[in-house]
């Protein structure tokens, strides 16, 4: 009996281990003093009812106090470390932190999609077609002569007789108009096709953004209301806009739009040959041919239309000076966008 | 285009601002490329007139001249080595502080002890030309002193003008000033030929009617004469002309000179030409190319006496004919090509080239001048056939000025006559089978407020068309608007209506947003879906690539390109994954461990029945960590495995196929499989083998056809109250037993109080059988009405495990 309470009495001694035990230190402890099967107090406690019955009850109750105690100083420790472990005290806060990856949407799908809000706030819905067209849709259509030069096949991609790669987004017009009634107002962004070889400023696939609106009384000042502000918003509330006359085959009036260099603000710099001007797109009031030719009257209903590009936009807004880039996929070049350009 | 600001002054009689004339024309007419200043490196150079010339004391060969160069301490002496050198004349004159062309400073100098004060100048040294034999000996009247640029017209702008495709009027300087005219004010008026005087008579018709000249009528405003009779050939001045295919040449001329003198151009001549970047080559031609770039005229001076027989017949080629051209290769020619022959073979491609052995040379003295109209279509399917385009070609393609060609042609002869001389002895011949009036559209005023959305004056409209020659008069409350001859791109009401919009400047229309409908057209379910699959990848923490859609075929049913630009490209992807797979090795040459791609793209294949069909498909790579190193965790962190592969293949199921399944391939395909309800396969997802460097993580790819049916709507279900029962369970699975398998039976037997059931744990070793191996799940059990009792959920539990040994052979692991 004496050995035993000596044994506990030089137990007791451990308590003092418990508050500076790191977890590893805590865990060994508990094993060693109270595991299942060979801890030193379970032992102990084991040899209790083995013992004369008057020792029994003070080496018992002496063991059972000393357990509780133990574990109530584990316990306590237990719970400062799990503090410790969210506290920042001591810690050098500069290390940098616990990451995952980061995905991201392609520059040019978040341009697009940017530019397609913008004509949604003006009323504008979404709508697509098929990449690889007939010559009715893809020309003529749109009002292009039989023999206009943009039919020259070393211009196209051709995939049978009959049958291209789109050379733009336009036909897509063609069969909106062909399915809906009037009043239509869409956007419609896609991929195009053109047979020039790929380098720095032209690729042979690239994304194109349609747009179209028809109905009574559209007029001129619609369209250049529309465009500009569209322009407004996706640069800045003050940007300056030009019309000037150009010529499609599927618009008259044609008109190009610039607007206002945003590099050097309209001063004149490299970028925009000193013009002060950036070319963003090209369009026009619909050509009356193009609402015959879907069997709507070019008397009663009149509209307007656009193109443009969205990558060559992205590479003047970002600087970005090689279209390959776009086809590269370049993590490197992809994660840079990855968090959202705006 | 490229046009002169000099020659536009001439035709305008006032100074022009280069700068001003690009901003007009870019917002009114036509976009302006660049304004390119010439010779803006002569600003130091005057004009000096030599008083003196005297010999250099000690130099036979340099002469000391007194040279009034207008400065206040008078005439200077200056040592001239030209041989050319006289008193009395004018020349370039740099003086001291001047610098020249090549950025040579002229300073105060000492030639064989003699004090130069500055130099006169060759050609050469002005950059003028080639000439440095002597100084340049100018006519100028300017006083000495002035500024040589301003005395002698060789500082002058090019202007470069991107002339849209339907507009040929604006492909010479005529057409362009007029629209500046209109701009700007003033009218246009071509200047008198120098030593010119217009040809007497008129032109003859064919055979011998001879047909009144059209001279003397104000630009814009010519009348066609009335026809007389189908008349398709006739003589002038003993050359037979014939026109056998008056469909490729509607209308057709052709002038007589005799005896001309083949030389050297004229300065004022050469000069013209060479401002807008053309190399003068010899009177004949460079006045003929004057014509053109002053009228958009093409014309062709041939040699009469190269002509076998006297005779030009315009007829369509024979099958196999062959020309050589003027550029040495010898075309073979077919009947689809107009082309201008003698009385044996064909001498001109008309409209496109001349032959070598036609044209006018040295020798030439007698003249044969054509003036014609080529169908555009002809020459532009002509041009392509032969691959060949000219000057002459690029305007006839786009429509020439059918109703100006005689004011052409006799302008053309006054110029030749007055630079090459010779004489016109017979009145050009004009074969014009069918002539043409100008066309007459009706324009209504309230149909320009509706679609320009703002009244414009009946008086501004007529203003407006009139200054750019079209004729209007009232009819019926329309406009009756006569459309010149030079303006083939206007042919409806909307037409003239863009004329009234562009001249009036479109800056003057308002940009207010007025209301509108909304459209009946619904967004493009498509578009959604796409969205929907791209926001749910990049979530998932990829980044989205674009690929090249043109590659090498993969697979039979590939869609082949006709006309590739190479053979490497020469198909239409089938599938996103082999392109993602180059960009996958792209970025490892770039030392790019970590790389997960995904990209939403159109493919395509080959079908019967529709010639191509085309998707969207869904594709993703995946390889490198599974997440960013971080310092606490050592330097390595797993690589991404075939677990993290099925993980995103069924979202990216889940976001693009909704409703399918994915399953693990069979047929000896490693990975798995997207199978929609009728069992087809619509995408799929494995290891890939690329070429990796050895440093690289393995590889994953998966590919998923988008479909475009929506989502199913989601089904809440209230959050449970009653508490879980849990137990772990280790079960020993036979060799061919799946999880997915285990999973259903437990299901089954144990029904709806089995809530979820997670696989934590898969062992293998001491203890399980051979071909064997553990499996451990967490097993959640719950009623939602009430609390389980222990013994239910043993019971459950029990059920479940009799139901596996039974069906499956798997029992519960031991210990
Ligand atoms: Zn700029």
């Amino acid at each position: 009996m004496r050995d035993l309470l000596a044994a506990l009495a030089e137990l007791r001694e451990r308590l003092q281990e418990i508050p500076q035990a790191d977890e590893r230190r805590l865990h060994d402890l508990k094993t060693e003093i109270l595991g299942r099967k060979a801890g030193a107090l379970t032992q102990i406690l084991g040899r209790v009812p083995t013992l004369d019955p008057s020792s029994r009850k003070e080496v018992g109750a002496a063991a059972n106090a000393l357990k509780l105690e133990f574990a109530a100083a584990i316990a306590a420790r237990e719970r400062e470390l799990k503090r410790a472990a969210g506290s920042v005290a001591g810690l050098d806060l500069t290390m940098p932190g616990r990451a995952v990856w980061r995905g991201g949407l392609h520059l040019v799908t978040q341009v697009v999609d940017e530019i397609c809000d913008i004509f949604r706030e003006l009323g504008f819905t979404r709508a697509v077609g098929p990449e690889a067209e007939t010559e009715r849709y893809n020309f003529f259509a749109l009002n292009f002569p039989k023999d206009h030069p943009a039919l020259d096949a070393q211009d196209s991609f051709y995939l049978g007789d009959d049958l291209l790669l789109r050379t733009h987004t336009s036909p897509v017009q063609i069969r909106t108009l062909e399915r809906y009634p009037p009043p239509i107002r869409v956007v419609i962004p896609g991929q195009v096709y053109r047979r020039d070889p790929f380098d720095a400023s032209h690729s042979p696939v690239f994304e194109q953004i349609e747009g179209l609106a028809v109905d009574e009384g559209i007029s001129f000042v619609d369209f250049k209301a529309t465009l500009a502000t569209f322009a407004r918003r996706f640069f800045t509330a003050d940007t300056r806009v030009r019309f000037r006359p150009s010529f499609f085959p599927f618009t008259e009036p044609s008109a190009e739009m610039d607007v206002q260099c945003q590099i050097c603000k309209g001063v004149g710099c490299a970028t925009c040959k000193q013009t002060g001007w950036m070319e963003i797109l090209g369009s026009g009031m619909v050509h009356p041919a193009v609402l015959e030719n879907c069997g709507v009257s070019s008397e009663r209903y009149s509209g307007f239309a656009w193109g443009m590009g969205p990558a060559r936009i992205a590479m003047t807004r970002h600087g970005i000076a090689d279209i390959r880039l776009f086809y590269e996929s370049d993590v490197r070049f992809l994660a840079q966008f990855a968090g959202g350009v705006r | 285009m490229i046009v002169s600001r000099r020659w536009l002054e001439a035709l305008l009689g006032r100074p022009l601002d280069a700068r001003e004339v690009a901003e007009r024309l870019t917002m009114h007419v036509a976009a302006v490329d660049a304004v390119v200043p010439l010779h803006p490196d002569l600003g130091d150079v005057l004009i000096g007139r030599v008083l003196e010339v005297k010999k250099h004391p000690n130099a036979d060969r340099l002469s000391l001249c007194r040279v009034d160069a207008g400065g206040a301490g008078g005439p200077v002496e200056v040592v001239c080595g030209a041989p050319n050198v006289q008193a009395g004349k004018t020349y370039p004159y740099a003086p001291v502080g001047a610098t020249l062309p090549g950025g040579l400073k002229l300073e105060r100098r000492k030639i064989r002890g003699v004090e130069s004060n500055g130099m006169l100048c060759s050609a050469k040294e002005l950059g003028l030309g080639e000439d440095h034999a002597g100084i340049l000996e100018l006519d100028t009247a300017a006083p000495p002193g002035s500024r040589f640029v301003d005395a002698v017209p060789v500082a002058d702008h090019q202007i470069v003008i991107d002339v849209p495709a339907n507009r040929p009027d604006l492909l010479c300087h005529k057409g362009v000033a007029r629209e500046l005219a209109a701009v700007l004010g003033g009218t246009v008026k071509l200047p008198p030929i120098a030593g010119g005087a217009a040809p007497a008579g008129g032109t003859a018709r064919g055979g011998s009617a001879a047909r009144a000249a059209e001279g003397g009528v104000p630009a814009g405003r010519r009348r066609a004469s009335a026809p007389s009779g189908r008349v398709t050939s006739g003589v002038v001045d003993g050359v037979e002309v014939r026109l056998e295919d008056p469909e490729g040449a509607p209308r057709y001329m052709i002038a007589v000179i005799r005896g001309v003198k083949v030389a050297p151009s004229p300065g004022w001549l050469t000069g013209r030409l060479s401002s807008i970047g053309q190399r003068p080559i010899n009177n004949v031609v460079d006045a003929t190319n004057y014509i053109l770039f002053e009228l958009n005229q093409p014309l062709h001076a041939f040699d009469l006496a190269r002509l076998n027989g006297s005779a030009v017949v315009v007829r369509r080629a024979k099958p196999g004919e062959k020309i050589v051209t003027l550029d040495g290769l010898t075309r073979t020619l077919t009947p689809d090509m107009t082309t201008i022959c003698d009385a044996k073979r064909p001498t001109i491609i008309a409209g496109v080239m001349g032959s070598a052995d036609s044209e006018v040379s040295p020798a030439t003295t007698d003249l044969v001048l054509e003036c014609a109209y080529f169908q555009p279509t002809r020459i532009r399917r002509t041009r392509r056939a032969l691959e060949l385009s000219s000057e002459s070609s690029y305007r006839f393609e786009r429509g020439i000025d059918m109703l100006g060609m005689p004011d052409a042609l006799r302008r053309a002869i006054e110029l030749i006559v007055a630079v090459a001389g010779g004489e016109l002895r017979e009145p050009p011949l004009d074969l014009w089978p069918e002539p043409q009036q100008e066309k007459t559209i009706f324009l209504r005023p309230e149909r320009v407020a509706h679609l320009l959305g703002m009244p414009v004056e009946p008086g501004e409209i007529e203003r407006r068309l009139t200054a750019v020659g079209f004729f209007l008069a009232p009819k019926d409350g329309r406009l009756a608007v006569q459309v010149p001859a030079w303006r083939p791109d206007v042919t409806r009401e909307v037409d003239l209506i863009e004329e009234v919009a562009r001249l009036k400047g479109y800056d003057a229309f308002p940009d207010e947003l007025r209301p509108y409908r909304p459209g009946t057209v619904p967004d493009a379910p498509e578009e959604q879906a796409r969205a929907r699959v791209r926001q749910g990848l990049v979530r998932l923490g990829l980044l989205e690539a674009r690929t090249m859609p043109l590659g090498p075929p993969d697979g039979p049913d590939s869609v082949t390109i006709l006309n590739p630009l190479s053979a490497e490209d020469a198909h239409l992807r089938r599938r996103l994954l082999p392109g993602l797979m180059r960009r996958v090795e792209y970025n490892w040459a770039n030392r790019n461990r970590d790389i997960r791609l995904f990209e939403v793209g159109t493919v395509f294949r080959k079908e019967s029945g529709s010639p191509v069909e085309e998707w969207t498909s869904v594709a993703a790579v995946l390889t490198g960590a599974r997440r960013p190193p971080h310092w606490s965790e050592g330097a390595k962190l797993p690589d991404m495995d075939i677990w993290d592969l099925k993980h995103h293949f069924e979202l990216a199921v889940d976001l693009a196929a909704p409703g399918c399944t994915v399953e693990p391939a069979t047929g000896g395909e490693s990975g798995w499989v997207a199978v929609q309800r009728g069992g087809e396969v619509v995408g799929r997802a494995g290891p890939l083998e690329a070429d990796a460097p050895v440093w690289a993580a393995p590889l994953f790819g998966l590919e998923v056809r988008l479909a475009l049916t929506g989502r199913a709507p989601v089904v809440y279900r209230p959050l449970p109250v009653q508490p879980p029962a849990e137990r772990d369970v280790a079960l020993v699975l036979p060799g061919g037993v799946s999880a997915a398998q285990v999973a259903a039976v437990l299901q089954r037997a144990v029904g709806p109080l089995l809530e979820r059931f997670d696989v934590f744990d898969e062992y293998r070793g001491p203890g399980i059988p051979a071909g064997h191996r553990g499996v451990a799940w967490h097993c959640s059990f719950r009623d939602p009405e009430r609390t389980l009792r222990e013994a239910e959920v043993d019971a459950a539990l029990a059920r479940g495990l009799a139901a596996l040994e039974d069906e499956l052979g798997v029992r519960r692991r031991e210990g």
